[in-house]
């Protein structure tokens, strides 16, 4: 079929074709985006954090009237009330094991410092990078569930306390491999020495676990969000948090059980209806806003294709509309019904192919806009050519009812009046 | 004639109902997602003291210097020492410090667990300084923050707790362990975003439940349950160390109430920030700011990049829909170039067809409006699932937004069919009567 008559026929119809093109071009861009940045939401909200997050829960306590921890004998007292909670905690029926622990991967609650391969490194050595720190105690492998992969676990021997300000020495540390790896890309770090937070002391890496995410989600953190140290040390301040992991199935008795044991261990301590959480219930305030940011634009998107789909079908009826009389004429003429079909597909056709050039475009600039105002990523280009694609296959589909209309007008319209 | 054209409107609304139920929802779904992302960002972005935003400033002093400080800008709070001698300066009109500590009021009465409280140590012109409103007694005088006082002041939540809600005003709680006589009884005051403490918070928490003197606080050796920012090696370990340190933990506030003042308060900033380098306590020239509450939400960034970019997304959506609404109305209209033709050879001027099609128009955004409305309705109450608790619950549906809601469905759509009603309007009569 020769274009020469449609585009000839669509210089009538400026007004039309440019709303539709337009149109087409604008949801190409909005949604080409859109899907962009639902898929890395998605990405995000999926990876794993390394934990063995089922049948886990967190506690956050407070003591009332507990010592300072800057009083002399301060550190000792709140290490007593905490070593008093987790020998309680760990008699619990349907506990598996309790590890004390300052914060826990999605918390958003860190404890960040650096590690170096020099001793009294300041900020900015090359050989160093960020670190979260977890402080706890030898069952907090078999508490999150964590794997290990080189080297050996704490053992109870290992396990120090200090106050919550202070900062001893940390003779050995676990680390993750994504931290090994990027401390000693030549291979195994057991046995290393590294140094923490600009010390002179060295600390020795025993073990490397698999993974294990730091607490923070924000951007800020997405630099070293695979870099965490475990330090088998008991933080001891006026509050505590301790991870539990229960037998399978007693997650919710044994969360049940927490409140009134605690109570029974010692009544000056402040427990609210946050300070009992199952890990699910932080993973999900972690990423909350991503996922309503993807159901969010997943709404969106559909609801602009449905509108867009919607408009060409209105403007193509009303063209069939006002072309019945031609219509007519072409099919007194000899036109087959597959003719009439193909005119008005290919027709849309090459408005929507208009459209999607100029949303290619536009939809290149609005990623690299929301780069520079929103540190977006780069959006790979295959998601502008499926959306290409697709817009040309919504375009094909929503032609096709009135088309179809218009293929079934009757060549005798032709010598009726209009 | 506007009465029966409105008519004629409502009318056509029937005629292609189809075509008109696509406009309708295109543009009530468009209205409503950007009303309901609106109404999120109107909360957000709010000036929470609107009649002193511009009298109120945030000092900062760059105590970290060029290598450590944030790419340039100073740290977002002060040091014990710098907060100290702005204090001691007292070169602004009313100033305070303070900084975040949390207390647990202690069994008594019929209750026998103790409480959790959450609170903030600040000096007395913290509150005329800010606004608090008060129900019962008022806050504490500049005196008692020389006596290092045992004041404190509550919020009409705690004092619900505590004593049912009359008035406490001379009444003792106890805070871990030491009483406290009561001075004041707050309103209820959560100022939205907490502009006073973006440094340990991003803005939005629930409401404090006291205020005690920043001299208290720092005799009891209360540390800040926000922040504590720090660079370089850590080696403090008693209190005073920690008190020398660099950390930051203390946000400072001025009020200063014309610009001579703030240039004046600036040239105090600078010239202290230079009497430390000449002491030798800062190794580099002096970097100071001065924001005022507007710069400082700005510059903490704390209208979340959510609300920002689904603002932006439902705008677009919206443009697409007028686009789509603008072709609708072309294929609506010009379906009814016979009637047009007709009417212009009976006499009717163009203007007089402009006039009703932009009217017809404006009561299909009229009914998009409604129903966009509804749609604004059901969006507003699911914004939880897109935004932390404590901001989806800022975002309502008030009269103004209803009002505006409609508003920016009729003007939209009145908008859109600017070209259509002039195509309309330019039906050669002859031509169409002819065909006929």
């Amino acid at each position: 079929m020769k274009l020469h008559p449609i585009l000839a026929a669509l210089r009538k119809h400026k007004a039309g074709t440019v709303l539709i093109a337009l149109q087409i071009a604008l949801t190409l861009a909005i949604v080409c985006n859109a899907i962009f940045i639902i898929g890395q939401r998605v990405e995000r909200v999926n990876r794993p954090t390394g934990l063995n997050e089922s049948n886990l829960f967190l506690i956050s306590q407070q003591w009332v009237g507990a010592p300072s921890a800057d009083a002399p004998d301060g550190v000792e007292k709140l290490d007593a009330l905490q070593r008093e909670d987790l020998a309680a905690l760990r008699n619990l029926p349907g506990v598996a094991s309790v590890a004390p622990i300052n914060s826990l991967p999605l918390l958003n609650s860190s404890w960040t410092g650096s590690v170096s391969l020099k001793p009294s490194a300041t900020i900015g050595d090359k050989t160093g990078t960020r670190t979260a720190y977890y402080f706890s105690d030898e069952q907090v492998l078999s508490t999150l569930g964590l794997k290990l992969i080189a080297g050996r676990n704490f053992n109870a021997g290992d396990v120090q306390h200090q106050g919550f300000r202070d900062s001893p020495p940390r003779p050995i540390v676990i680390v993750t491999k994504a931290l090994a790896d990027k401390l000693f890309p030549q291979g195994s770090a057991v046995g290393k020495v590294i140094y923490s937070d600009g010390s002179s002391s060295p600390s020795t890496i025993i073990g490397v676990v698999a993974r294990m995410q730091t607490p923070a989600t924000g951007s800020w953190g997405n630099d070293f969000a695979w870099y965490s140290t475990l330090v088998p040390t008991r933080m001891d301040a006026n509050f505590a948090r301790y991870a539990v992991r229960t037998k399978p199935g007693q997650l919710d008795a044994t969360m049940r059980a927490v409140t009134p044991l605690l109570y029974k261990v010692n009544p000056l301590r402040v427990l609210d209806d946050n300070s009992i959480r199952p890990f699910s219930e932080i993973r999900a305030k972690a990423y909350r806003a991503d996922k309503g940011m993807a159901v969010l634009m997943g709404v969106i998107c559909l609801i602009l294709i449905a509108v867009t789909a919607a408009g060409i079908v209105g403007l193509t009826s009303f063209w069939v509309g006002q072309r019945h009389r031609q219509i007519g004429v072409r099919r007194a003429l000899g036109a087959r019904k597959i003719d009439i079909l193909h005119y008005f597909q290919i027709e849309n056709l090459l408005i929507a192919g208009a459209g999607a050039v100029i949303g290619v475009v536009l939809s290149i600039g609005l990623n690299l806009w929301l780069i520079t105002r929103y540190e977006m990523d780069r959006m790979p280009v295959l998601y502008v050519l499926v959306g290409v694609v697709a817009m040309l296959i919504l375009g094909q589909l929503a032609v096709f009812v009135p088309a179809r209309r218009a293929s079934n007008v009757p060549p005798v319209s032709a010598t009726r009046a209009a | 004639m506007f009465a029966y054209y409105l008519e004629l409107g409502l009318r056509s609304l029937r005629r292609n109902p189809a075509l008109t139920a696509l406009m309708v929802m295109a543009i009530g779904f468009g209205v409503a997602a950007s009303m309901t992302t609106y109404s999120v960002f109107r909360a957000v972005s709010g000036n929470p003291i609107p009649d002193k935003s511009a009298q109120l400033f945030t000092p900062l002093i760059d105590n970290w210097g060029p290598q450590q400080n944030n790419q340039g800008e100073p740290p977002d709070a002060l040091d014990y020492v710098d907060a100290t001698a702005l204090m001691r300066a007292h070169e602004a009109k009313r100033q305070t410090l303070l900084y975040q500590v949390q207390m647990s009021v202690m069994p008594g009465g019929n209750r026998d667990l103790p409480l959790a409280a959450n609170g903030y140590a600040v000096y007395g012109d913290f509150f005329p300084m800010f606004e608090v409103p008060f129900q019962y007694g008022s806050g504490w005088s500049t005196q008692d923050d020389k006596a290092r006082s045992a004041d404190v002041v509550i919020s009409d939540e705690l004092n619900q707790k505590l004593f049912g809600g009359v008035d406490s005003v001379g009444r003792t709680i106890n805070l871990n362990g030491h009483d406290y006589r009561v001075v004041g009884v707050t309103r209820h005051w959560n100022p939205k975003p907490r502009f006073f403490d973006l440094f340990n918070t991003g803005g939005f928490k629930d409401a404090s439940d006291f205020y005690m003197p920043y001299t208290r606080a720092l005799d009891l050796k209360m540390r800040s349950v926000g922040s504590n920012s720090c660079r370089g090696k850590i080696t403090y370990t008693t209190w005073e160390d920690f008190l020398q340190s660099n950390c930051v933990w203390v946000t400072a506030w001025v009020e200063l109430d014309n610009p001579a003042a703030v240039a004046r308060y600036r040239h105090f900033l600078e010239s202290y920030a230079a009497d430390q380098q000449k002491a030798g306590r800062f190794a580099w020239a002096p970097n100071v700011r001065l924001h005022d509450v507007m710069q400082w939400l700005d510059f903490r960034q704390v209208v979340p990049p959510e609300s920002r970019i689904s603002l932006l997304v439902a705008l677009g959506f919206f443009v697409i829909c007028l686009v789509n609404t603008i072709g609708l109305l072309l294929a609506k209209f010009m379906r009814r170039a016979g009637e047009i033709g007709v009417r212009r050879a009976l006499g009717a001027s163009r203007r007089e067809i402009y006039t009703q099609y932009l009217i017809e128009a404006g009561t299909v955004g009229l009914a998009g409006g409604v129903l966009g409305l509804l749609l604004t309705a059901a969006g507003v109450a699911g914004v939880g699932v897109l935004f932390p608790p404590q901001i989806a619950k800022l975002a309502h549906l008030d009269f103004s937004l209803v009002g505006l809601t409609l508003l920016v469905a009729i003007l939209a759509t009145v908008l859109a069919a600017f070209y259509p009603a002039w195509r309309a309007a330019h039906v050669q009569p002859a031509w169409q009567l002819k065909s006929n």
